[in-house]
């Protein structure tokens, strides 16, 4: 499985991360020298083999349904690079 | 299965299944420990996990998890012991994380269903799955001219998604199927169904096809957030659909918006490139894993839902199954109508409810919680009649009092004096003024007209501002008339 | 005095604090002053906190005199900028977190407050901890202080700055994050002693993500033993991280004197590469030598899908780096890209300026292992090599008590040797990355020299939450290896 130039793009732009398409070139054959070299995984005999997620051994522990957080907007705003009074700001958004 | 929509080349069924997103009634967040309460102040209800900061963990909150199980017992439903959560990743401006928590491979619950009826017919539609995930935050749009503004206030509040099979055939259905839901979920105290304030929203999945056909292509409609629209969703983009076909064209599979003035679906293409979620177990949550016996513990709290309380309801007072499925409906009339059946004519108490109480209510725009009229006065009043200290005619007028005032029935009925006359002397009395007013009647109705016999009834209460008692009445009316 | 200062074990600070025989403040003065000399050419700290280092020296001086000191009242630390601190920049070394200020404290760092450590400030990160050379830092590489005159070696990474800062005697101890051997690498080719523990002991509440899965934050020292006080002081449950391990902390310390008599310890035949160093070889011979020597047991046995574990880790890291690292988008926090274009352009454009080119690589690589059609062939591929690598370990331990191996393939090199190849530079986590996904404790204890002088590390590997045996088996290579080389650039010098 190798990326070709029109896969890097989509994948760049899925990732929202700006590729101009001088960088494209680059890119691919740096990208598929890692696929190529993590193909060696086909390699392995995995059948009947469960996928293991992490390595924590345990299950997931629940808290009680209590406000203990919040009403920290000041907090919470205070490294935004555009805020409008109490909310964020971003570029107006058509939907 | 009777609705089709007619098109020139004949009859196409529809075909609908929907997905419904129902906010988890809970003090806090799924993953945080901020409040979920509607209405406060922008950003006031956000922790630094909801707003995605760097190194924030999320960690589960017991009762979502426990609503959501609530839920799938009130459906029937598979209950996985073992759930996990995944991430579905996509940019957007109230997704702080970039990614929802949400559960596709292993949901919390399975399948299971909703009874439905229309037109008399039963139908069950099937329920896929439930699963638990997180809200977005909000977006408004119309604030500044250039720019959108971001409130997370919302932003990971539990939700529900209750995904229907495709079962549903009508706009009638999806419409059942929403308020039975509703219903449900409101019995079970597991959301309060509140489609205004957004704790209730559908996405409508429509096809059609010709009768015995496979599938055919279905499109999306999202965010429907009342059930009118809803069944309008159903009805225009199955129409929407036929024409396409008819037209020569084909259905694009595509997420649509609906338009609830303009009445119509169109596309939203700016949601359709590069659709690619990317769902992967999340890392930060472990499996969820339930016990056996929490569950069951569970299920032995459970109220009595519609169905078997309609069902006794029909058992135990004698309704109808239609009147019964009126009362039913929401838990609270529910409980007001028993609370005024209780030791009482259950039928009568069936009839001022769904009538002389609903009527009152919608007139003065409230709801049974907060009824000018309890179900202590209503059954106050029911017991006044019983023991014939009011008539069915003075009934009504007390309702009406009741209703303006508040007060209790004994208490409007010693205060205006409304109680029946019983005393025979003053019922003989009015039959003889009204006998000797009406000579020429009186004559007629022994000559054989005894039609007329309704008019002496209506002339005789009249004389006693009603406040005969009708049996008594009509007994000395027939001995005089006839003598 | 102030270059003595700069050589002490924790232990040997702690008793002569403790004793009044110098203060708190004399001794982060100390460190301060290293910094302030030798950072220039190390550049292993990204931000410097003098003034709150020596009030928190006052705090302790405090304490000490009133008797209520915590275990590390007075020590100096550096801390990985990974670190959440609140009201210290934390930067993750990324221009995207370049002035983030964060209002909130990780757990590790302030179980070590709690405890009356001292924080000197911000040490320097491969960005994000994604590297093995801390040359991907957007505030500049470290320089090894190994580094011979007129040669700049790395320091290894991630947690390059915080090795360098101990192995330099500009800290006492600091902190690290090990994602793929980001603690064991560094500690190696540093000269010092770094130690992962099993996943779950260190809360990442408050450590900025990178594989959430792998993410294990450790302590580096001088020592072992300081390893194991610091790792005393960072451990435990944690209500705020789902996957924290709600188990009692041992007392590491105490563990380090155990010894190793009747231990078996295992020799794992995978990790003997075709073209290893000869000498990394022989080091590796020697430490079983000298555990023989002290009453240990050497077994031989078999880890099959070791040589699969850098593989499966290059999907697995990536694909949960792509999702954690889908947060800097330049809303609520950090840089923000300048544009007149909608959304998705201020997305994209923030995310080129801010991520350096090893990340974006790796976030592409995330996104494209998770996509649709691809998911399977390599992301549960690649958890499916995940659980065979744990039950290799499983398998082992059921024979062994604890497993004996090199830290890494080569020593230090050269800074610009590695950069342009990514799975030449990969292959350095080699012996490092099956520990870190099989959440297995795992630390590096120097142990030798090469021919070139330059520092090598040996790795031992436990069984999952007995770091005890970890830290034992290290101690006794410690003891034996006799290691007292330090580096040429270093405090007092
Ligand atoms: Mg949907
Ligand atoms: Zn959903």
């Amino acid at each position: 499985m190798s990326l070709d130039p029109a896969t890097v793009k989509r994948i760049a732009q899925l990732a929202r991360i700006r590729v101009t398409d001088d960088q494209v070139a680059p890119l691919q054959s740096q990208l598929n020298g890692i696929l190529g070299w993590i193909e060696q995984l086909q390699e392995v005999n995995v059948d009947g083999v469960a996928p293991l997620t992490g390595a924590a051994d345990m299950a997931l522990r629940m808290r009680e349904d209590r406000v203990t957080d919040g009403g920290i907007a000041e907090k919470v705003l205070a490294n935004a690079p555009d805020r409008a009074g109490e909310f964020f700001a971003v570029p107006k958004v058509v939907e | 299965m009777s609705y089709t929509v007619a098109g020139a080349e004949g009859e196409w069924e529809i075909v609908c299944g929907l997905e419904v997103h129902a906010q988890v009634t809970s003090q806090a967040k799924l993953f945080s420990g901020a409040s979920t309460e509607f209405g406060a102040e922008p950003n006031s209800q956000v922790s630094f996990v909801d707003a995605g900061f760097p190194g924030m963990l999320p960690v589960i909150n017991a009762e979502c998890v426990a609503q959501a199980v609530r839920t799938g017992l009130g459906l029937d439903a598979q209950i996985n012991l073992v759930s996990k959560f995944d991430r579905k990743n996509y940019f957007y401006a109230d997704l702080p994380q970039g990614y929802q928590i949400s559960q596709l491979y292993h949901p919390i619950v399975g399948a299971g269903h909703v009874e439905i009826e229309v037109e008399g017919e039963t139908r069950r539609i099937g329920v896929t799955r439930l699963h638990l995930e997180q809200d977005a935050g909000k977006s408004l749009h119309d604030q500044d001219p250039s720019r959108s503004f971001i409130d997370l206030n919302r932003s990971g509040v539990a939700l529900m998604e209750i995904v229907s099979e495709p079962d549903i055939r009508s706009p009638e259905e999806a419409g059942a199927y929403l308020r039975k839901l509703r219903s449900i979920l409101r019995y079970l105290g597991t959301c309060d169904g509140n489609m205004e304030e957004g704790s209730m929203r559908a996405d409508v999945n429509v096809s059609v096809r010709k009768h015995g056909e496979p599938f055919r292509t279905r499109c999306e409609v999202k965010n429907v957030n009342s059930i009118r629209y809803v069944m309008h969703a159903v009805e225009v983009e199955a129409r929407r659909q036929v024409d396409v076909w008819e037209s020569g064209g084909e259905v694009r599979q595509e997420t649509r918006l609906y338009d609830n003035v303009r009445g119509e679906t169109r596309s939203m293409r700016s949601k359709e490139n590069a659709h690619d979620y990317r769902y992967f177990p999340d890392p930060d949550l472990l499996p969820l894993v339930l016990e056996e016996a929490w569950v069951a513990e569970l299920k032995t709290h459970l109220p009595e839902l519609p169905d078997a309380k309609r069902a006794r309801f029909v058992s135990q007072y004698g309704l109808s199954p239609y009147d019964a499925a009126v009362l039913v409906a929401e838990q609270a009339t529910a409980v007001f109508f028993e609370s005024v059946a209780h030791g009482r004519d259950a039928k009568a108490a069936a009839n001022w409810v769904m009538g002389d109480l609903f009527g009152a209510l919608n007139r003065t725009g409230r709801t049974i919680e907060d009824s000018p009229v309890s179900a202590a006065a209503l059954g106050e009043m029911l017991d006044l009649m019983a023991d014939n200290t009011i008539n069915g005619r003075i009934a009504k007028d007390v309702f009406e009092a009741m209703v303006e005032t508040g007060d209790m029935p004994g208490a409007i009925v010693e205060a205006r004096g409304l109680r029946q006359v019983t005393d025979t002397g003053a019922i003989d009395a009015a039959i003889e003024a009204v006998i000797a007013a009406n000579g020429d009647k009186v004559e007629q109705y022994r000559g054989g007209k005894e039609k007329l016999f309704g008019f002496f009834v209506g002339q005789v209460m009249k004389a006693m501002a009603g406040k005969g008692n009708p049996a008594l009445v009509n007994e000395a009316l027939k001995t005089r008339l006839a003598a | 005095m102030t270059s003595s200062l700069t050589e002490l074990s924790i232990a040997a600070a702690s008793e002569a604090l403790r004793a009044r025989k110098f203060s708190a403040r004399e001794l982060t003065q100390a460190h301060v002053d290293a910094i302030a000399a030798l950072d220039s050419q190390l550049n292993a700290f990204i931000t410097q906190t003098p003034e709150l280092a020596l009030a928190g020296a006052d705090q302790a001086d405090a304490a000490l005199s009133r008797g209520d000191a915590g275990k590390l009242a007075g020590i100096p630390l550096g801390i990985k900028d990974l670190f959440c601190t609140t009201g210290v920049r934390t930067t993750a070394a990324s221009r995207i977190l370049g002035h983030f200020v964060p209002p909130y404290e990780s757990t590790v760092t302030a179980n070590l407050l709690r405890d009356g450590a001292v924080f000197l400030g911000k040490t320097n990160l491969d960005e994000f901890a994604m590297g093995s050379s801390n040359e991907s830092s957007a505030f500049g590489p470290v320089t090894n202080p190994w580094s011979p005159p007129g040669k700049a070696l790395v320091p290894g990474g991630s947690s390059g700055g915080s090795a360098a800062a101990v192995s330099a005697g500009l800290a006492m101890g600091a902190t690290g994050t090990d994602t793929g051997g980001s603690i064991r690498q560094p500690a190696s080719l540093c000269g010092i002693a770094g130690m992962k523990p099993t996943y779950g002991r260190c809360s990442r509440y408050g450590v900025v993500a990178f594989a959430s899965s792998l993410d294990h934050p450790g302590p580096f020292g001088r020592s072992v033993a300081d390893c194991a006080t610091l790792l005393g002081s960072m451990a435990g449950f944690d209500p705020k991280d789902s996957t924290s391990a709600d188990r009692a902390v041992p007392d590491f310390a105490a563990a380090c004197a155990r010894g190793v008599k009747g231990l078996r310890i295992g020799v794992p035949r995978e990790y003997r590469q075709d073209g290893m160093a000869q000498e990394i070889d022989a080091l590796w011979e020697q430490g079983l030598a000298w555990l023989r020597d002290a009453g240990a047991t050497v077994v031989d046995v078999s880890l099959p899908h070791t040589k699969y574990g850098l593989a499966a880790y290059y999907i697995v890291a990536p694909a949960e780096a792509s999702s954690n690292l889908a947060r800097y988008d330049g809303v609520r926090f950090g840089l923000r890209g300048q544009t007149n274009g909608d959304l998705d352009d201020l997305y994209e454009l923030t995310r080129a300026e801010g991520f350096g080119e090893e990340v974006q690589r790796r976030i592409l690589i995330g996104t494209y292992v998770l996509s649709a059609g691809y998911y399977d062939a390599y992301y549960t591929r690649a958890q499916k090599v995940r659980a065979l690598i744990l039950r290799d370990f499983t398998e082992a331990f059921g024979q062994v008590d604890a497993l004996l191996t090199p830290t890494t393939p080569n020593a230090a090199f050269a800074q610009g040797e590695k950069v342009d190849d990514p799975v030449t530079m990969y292959l350095n986590d080699v012996f490092t990355v099956p520990a870190d996904l099989a959440g297995i404790p795992a630390m590096s204890v120097p142990a030798g020299l090469d021919g070139a002088g330059l520092p090598l590390g040996l790795q031992v590997m436990g069984r999952p939450f007995d770091e005890e045996t970890v830290f034992a088996v290290g101690a006794a290579i410690e003891k034996s290896a006799g290691f007292t080389a330090r580096p040429r650039l270093r405090a007092g010098v």
